[in-house]
């Protein structure tokens, strides 16, 4: 797995905390960071420099406000730019158009293998079920079994198919299939193309024959989600033969990154209209640009949980009252413990963060269940508020008190003791960053002691990622 | 065309990148100056290297330049030694034992189906009796694909029912082409994405049931990576050798304008060897991999002149 921007930004600012402005010297390390996390994700080396110029004046001068870390700002800034390139200037250049006099075409066009003909069909089926009448064209006839591929998608979806007949030529095809369409009960045709290199001007030139001649209103590339640096040289090939309109992002189920969509739509300023999620016809999605900029930087819904985790702590006053880690209480531990419950359940707030199936898997099944956590809750609520200002003042009969009080066994009562103990040493010698992993650690199943046991780096997109504890 | 000039032809971009890149950096003097390694990493990063291999790569190159005592230092082979260094240490020699079988793995679109058919007629010209079989079940006319090819490529060819449990049709397939005498079993299998646990599941299914069907059997088992991938191939490469221990890599498209840098980093982390090249849709598109020209195509002897 790759280091997520959250995890690249909060390893920088690890050491510039209590500095509450963001300035030419402390942003430099940052933007590195930055750059490094676009360029993992494949965004083009030129549009990366690009976007870090418009960041670093964005950020520059930045108030960080109480209960956010610099890291967290930078990262809101460059998710906040991000989705602002990745939205259309035009509310409707997203949408499909639709011709004035039927039939309207859809020309789809791209490298091998992207996923053209998938994405007529899927495409076919998404006109279908909005009431149209689509129509398929195989205009694909290089690449062997293509046609057969089409005709078999089209019968599994009930739309008819359009396939060259006695020598037809790609264009001959599509011509016929526009003449015809109406007659077949088609108002919309689909015009599945040959995979062509962009250096290939034989074939540059037959699918530039077929938009002069047929004027197709929508003309998409499709692109891989897994492409990388190449990606932009080949759409502006693609856009200087054929005017654009729209850009199909396939294979998005996958782990890729997709910063390759981002060059190209910053670049070439055509907006992504769809995204291909799956292999089987339904798995074709709208596209929206928060999750695409959240991806990208690779940091799942961290930014929901970021935002939530701001809302809570603006909510919170008694983080702003712990200054110096010594004076961590049990009343603060009852405090983050109530905060991570209004963060929601365990389960959503960990779907919400990043990582793949297996580490979410891992990491419920270290984090603590509800119930051990309204338990936990139950103990600090049995002690007096004194006792939870002053923990030394808890010896055995206030234990065997508190434990009778809240229903829980007596080592119980000792674990959540340990467990204080364990946070409030970790905090003092380790940096905030730690803190939170740690705690996480420490009230999960495997308990105590919270360090190496407990979570892996893998958790919340590593330390420090984990919001909405004190301090932050 | 020859079919190295087509996969020259295919990198010339890269090479003029990198020529740009390197008369920067001989302009700067003797004295290397930073801001020109950075430009050089920049080139590496745009042939999908990855930035920290780029990094590595120009490190190396900083230092055995910094030791060079010749009058004028030529920084282009200093670099096209790092990057073969990289690439020559993992890259064994090949030869498929008889029988032997290739597995062609890989995610949706790389290009396994058409490798397998243009390897199918490469064994073929060497005298092999070759097998194919079609152990994509799943894509649409998946099994027509590879029936064309092996029309083409003048093979035998096994497939099963559409849909069919692809494990079960790669073990009749291998069963009964070892029985036939076939020597050089080649199976193509359904792209899968590398994070798809069930889909991976049915891959190592696949690999458990051809060792059942063809015991003590060479068994290669080859990635098959498209140039145009960024650095999801090293996510993609790291999956599939831990789910089936991956022992090749084939680079496809490289006939257009990628780079394909990524197998540097791969060499590097994974220490997998590229064994052909996919140059193109035509039957005989395919080269072996060979490092020196591969270097060469990156890092062209016209870049030292131009100093
Ligand atoms: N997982 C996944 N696979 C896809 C998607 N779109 C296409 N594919 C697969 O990618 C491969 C190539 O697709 P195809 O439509 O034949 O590409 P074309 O050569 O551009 O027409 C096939 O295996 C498809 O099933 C997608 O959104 N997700
Ligand atoms: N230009 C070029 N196209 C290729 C190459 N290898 C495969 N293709 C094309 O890439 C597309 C996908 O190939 P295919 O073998 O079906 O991929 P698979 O889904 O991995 O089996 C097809 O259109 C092929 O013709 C290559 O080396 N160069
Ligand atoms: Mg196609
Ligand atoms: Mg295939």
């Amino acid at each position: 797995m790759f280091e997520n921007l959250t995890d690249r930004i909060q390893k920088v600012f690890k050491n510039l905390r209590g500095q509450g402005k963001i300035t030419e010297a402390n942003i430099e390390e940052t933007l590195k960071e930055v750059r490094l996390a676009l360029l993992e994700a494949d965004v083009n080396v030129e549009t990366t420099k690009l976007f870090l110029e418009k960041i670093k004046v964005k950020a520059l001068g930045k108030e960080v406000a109480l209960s956010l870390s610099p890291g967290q700002v930078m990262i809101k800034i460059v998710h906040e730019e991000l989705i602002q390139l990745l939205t259309p200037k035009d509310k409707t250049a997203n949408k499909l158009k639709f011709a004035p006099a039927p039939p309207t075409l859809i020309l789809l066009a791209g490298l091998q293998g992207t996923g053209k003909t998938t994405t007529a069909a899927k495409l076919a089926a998404w006109l279908k079920k909005d009431g149209r009448k689509p129509g398929l064209v195989a205009a694909d006839l290089v690449r062997p079994a293509a046609i057969e591929q089409l005709a078999t998608l089209g019968k599994e979806i009930g739309v008819p198919v359009f396939r060259p007949e006695n020598g037809e030529k790609a264009l001959d095809v599509c011509t016929r299939a526009v003449k015809t369409a109406l007659q077949n009960d088609c108002n919309i045709l689909i015009l599945d193309t040959a995979g062509r290199l962009q250096i290939d001007e034989e074939m540059m030139n037959e699918i530039a024959e077929i938009q002069k001649k047929l004027k197709p209103t929508n003309i998409m590339l499709v692109v891989d989600a897994m492409t990388g640096q190449n990606a932009v040289q080949v759409a502006q090939a693609f856009h200087a033969r054929l005017p654009l309109t729209g850009l199909v992002l396939t294979k998005a189920d996958g782990d890729a990154r997709g910063g390759a969509i981002f060059s190209i739509t910053s670049v070439t300023g055509v907006p992504i209209q769809f995204v291909g999620v799956s292999e089987k016809m339904d798995g074709l999605e709208a596209f929206y640009p928060d999750r695409m900029a959240s991806r990208i930087l690779g940091m799942g819904d961290m930014l929901t949980l970021i935002e939530k985790a701001e809302e809570v702590a603006r909510q919170s006053e008694m983080t702003k009252k712990l200054s110096k880690p010594s004076d961590f209480n049990l009343d603060h531990m009852l405090e983050q413990i109530q905060q991570l419950t209004k963060m929601g359940s365990m389960e959503d707030i960990i779907s919400m963060l990043p990582g793949d199936h297996a580490q979410k898997k891992q990491m419920m099944a270290q984090a603590p269940d509800a119930k051990r956590i309204k338990r936990m809750e139950a103990i600090l609520l049995s002690m007096t508020k004194k006792e939870r200002q002053f923990p030394q003042l808890l010896d055995g009969s206030r234990r065997r008190r508190i434990s009778q009080g809240s229903g829980t066994r007596p080592d119980e009562v000792n674990t959540l003791l340990k467990q204080y103990d364990m946070m409030k040493k970790v905090m003092k010698k380790g940096g905030m960053m730690q803190k939170a992993s740690n705690l996480m650690g420490g009230m999960g199943k495997g308990g105590f002691p919270p360090m190496g046991g407990g979570m892996p780096g893998g958790f919340p997109g590593g330390p420090g990622n984990f919001p909405g504890l004190p301090g932050r | 065309m020859g079919l190295f000039d087509k996969f020259k032809n295919g990198l010339f971009k890269t090479a003029q990148q990198l020529t740009s890149g390197l008369e920067t950096v001989l302009k700067g003097g003797p004295a290397i100056s930073r801001q020109a390694l950075e430009a050089l990493e920049e080139t590496l990063v745009r042939a999908d290297m990855g930035a920290p291999t780029a990094r590595a790569i120009i490190h190396e190159v900083e230092e055995s330049a910094k030791k060079d005592t010749t009058h004028k230092v030529h920084l282009a082979n200093h670099l096209r030694k790092a990057i073969l260094g990289k690439l020559e240490s993992v890259q064994t020699p090949f030869a498929l034992p008889k029988p032997g079988i290739i597995l062609l793995v890989g995610v949706n679109g790389a290009g396994k189906t058409t490798t397998t058919g243009k390897l199918a007629a490469r064994f073929a010209g060497e005298g092999r009796k070759v097998l194919l079989a079609a152990g994509d079940t799943f894509r649409a006319a998946a099994e027509e694909q590879l029936t064309e090819w092996a029309q083409r490529a003048k093979v035998e060819f096994i497939r099963g029912a559409h849909g069919a449990a692809p494990s079960a049709v790669v073990f009749d397939a291998l069963q009964s082409g070892l029985a036939h005498g076939a020597d050089c079993l080649l199976v193509d299998t359904a792209g899968r994405l590398h994070n798809r646990s069930n889909l991976m599941e049915e891959l190592r299914k696949i690999v458990r049931v051809a060792e059942k069907a063809a015991p003590g059997v060479h068994q290669e088992k080859w990635l098959v990576l498209d140039a145009n991938t960024g650095q999801n191939a090293m996510n993609q490469a790291r999956e599939f050798n831990k789910e089936v221990g991956l022992t090749g890599l084939v680079l496809t498209k490289i006939d257009g304008t990628a780079k394909g840098g990524i197998v540097v980093a791969l060499a590097g982390e994974l220490g997998l060897p590229v064994r052909f090249l996919g140059v193109g849709e035509q039957m005989d598109d395919l080269v072996p991999f060979d490092p020196g020209l591969f270097v060469e195509a990156l890092v062209p002897v016209e870049a030292e002149h131009s100093s």
